[in-house]
């Protein structure tokens, strides 16, 4: 089974790897939608420092919500989805392993390019720290959450905006914490409450998500 | 007759439901009505006027059993979905699907009377407020649950997908609920607490309990309709639906 779940860790990583610009798309959106904004609101150093865990939390959540649809999409256009759901292995382990390798291709970059962005917005060393910091705990589950979302819109009509209709609004405690901790850093507060809170929540849904988005892959496929 | 020489189970056919919703939607819907007329009454004309809010205060009779409602409902349906998953009955999806239009409404029935009320009273349509951030993102959870189950085209699969989202909705809530209002004291320290309600008057009290339950008959009644339109319009290749319509 361990073997099997190492392959299927492995095809999804190469076939990331062979086919680069969607991964790579996803990562120039969310370098060029944080570059946007001193250029929309102004680049005096106190206004970036204010915003910028903001900005740059919600630019993430973005980023990693487009590259959600190539989580299964793919898959099931080409008839794969169906032969992983037939695996003798359990299908929350295969969710879990699929949610994994998308998690290393769409949030693990983000959160290696996070402090350089952080620079741009004028972010403190500790505050920088705290804003990788509450990234690598929370890209996960942005990539958790939204493999059921990628699930029950798999193959519907317009399930691109439905995804992100679908996915923002739960979205919304990881936003919160994660922000929230590099914001109470830059003020001189300590972040570890939120970040604390977002390791409890990575933990509900690592128990949790790939469950309902193997329940919700077995509705789509039905 | 008693009550176990019933078969209840019965009702879980939409053949049987349907005769059955017909009957008590119009039941419902009048006691909603008598509740809803005498609350008004109460509302606007027996309760006395706030010392400190004025008449703005009244709102309140309409604010609060629509927030209620916005929240219950939201609860009923998702549980009306896990019995659907779980028994894979076909009335409890459409049971879900047909609760999920009056609870958006009512949310926002309660986001409206809301900024209508916080415009006199705190001087804004909006607060960024704990309870106004979870009201409005419900809002979305339901919007977002309808759109779900209308973009998918065969129905099964719609109900399902629609069951899956309302549960997944409903345990984020309460975490969605408390981030908010973590973020809350964050950003804005202590700003206007809704927490401590003023000792409300007996009467005012009462008024708002009978419209809070003219709510719920409106909500039952509501539902029942509109579940007969769904039973309507999925059956209506059955036999006994042609059968019906022929004998009417």
């Amino acid at each position: 089974m361990n073997a099997m779940l190492r392959c299927l860790l492995w095809r999804d990583l190469q076939l990331v790897v062979r086919r680069k610009s969607d991964a790579v798309a996803a990562l120039f959106f969310f370098i060029i939608a944080t570059s946007l904004f001193p250029l929309g609101v102004g680049s005096e150093p106190a206004l970036l420092r204010a915003v910028g865990p903001g900005v740059l939390w919600v630019a993430a959540l973005l980023s990693a919500m487009l590259s959600l649809n190539r989580l299964f999409a793919a898959d099931h256009a080409d008839g794969s989805l169906e032969q992983l759901v037939l695996m003798p292995v359990p299908l929350t382990l295969t969710v879990a392993v699929k949610t994994l390798a998308h998690w290393l291709t769409s949030g693990l970059p983000l959160v290696l390019l996070a402090p350089l962005l952080g620079l741009q917005f004028d972010l403190a060393g500790d505050a920088l720290a705290v804003l990788t910091l509450s990234l690598l705990l929370g890209t996960p589950l942005l990539s958790l959450i939204g493999a059921i979302g990628a699930a029950l819109t798999l193959g519907v009509r317009g399930g691109g905006v439905l995804l992100a209709v679908l996915v923002l609004p739960l979205y919304i405690p990881v936003l919160i914490f994660g922000a929230g901790a590099v914001s109470a850093c830059a003020h001189g507060m300590s972040p570890w409450g939120g970040l604390s809170l977002l390791g409890a929540l990575l933990v509900l849904g690592v128990v949790f998500a790939p469950f309902a988005a193997a329940a919700a892959l077995r509705v789509s496929l039905e | 007759m008693g009550f176990s020489t019933i078969h209840w189970y019965r009702y879980a056919s939409p053949q049987a439901f349907y005769p059955l919703a017909g009957t008590l939607a119009p039941l419902f819907l009048a006691i909603a009505m008598g509740l809803g007329l005498i609350g008004l009454f109460i509302a606007f004309f027996v309760a006395p006027t706030d010392f400190q809010q004025g008449e703005a205060y009244r709102i309140i009779f309409i604010h609060v059993p629509a927030a209620w409602m916005s929240m219950f409902i939201y609860l009923v349906m998702a549980c009306w979905g896990a019995v659907g998953l779980a028994l894979n009955a076909r009335l409890s999806f459409m049971m879900a699907q047909a609760l999920a239009p009056t609870g958006a409404m009512f949310t926002l029935v309660a986001l409206v009377t809301g900024a209508l009320w916080g415009k006199p009273m705190w001087g804004a349509w909006w607060v960024w407020d704990a309870r106004l951030t979870s009201e409005l993102i419900l809002l979305f959870l339901y919007l977002g649950a309808m759109a779900l189950h209308s973009a998918v085209d065969e129905p099964r699969r719609a109900d399902k997908a629609f069951a899956v989202f309302a549960l997944v909705g409903a345990i984020n809530v309460p975490i969605i609920y408390f981030s908010v209002k973590w973020w809350n004291t964050l950003h804005q320290g202590a700003s206007i607490s809704l927490t401590k309600a003023p000792a409300m008057a007996a009467v005012m009290l009462w008024g708002m309990l009978i419209l809070a339950l003219a709510c719920w008959a409106y909500s039952i009644g509501a539902a029942m309709l509109r579940v007969r339109c769904i039973i309507a319009e999925r059956e209506r290749e059955a036999s006994w639906m042609n059968e019906m319509r022929e004998a009417e």
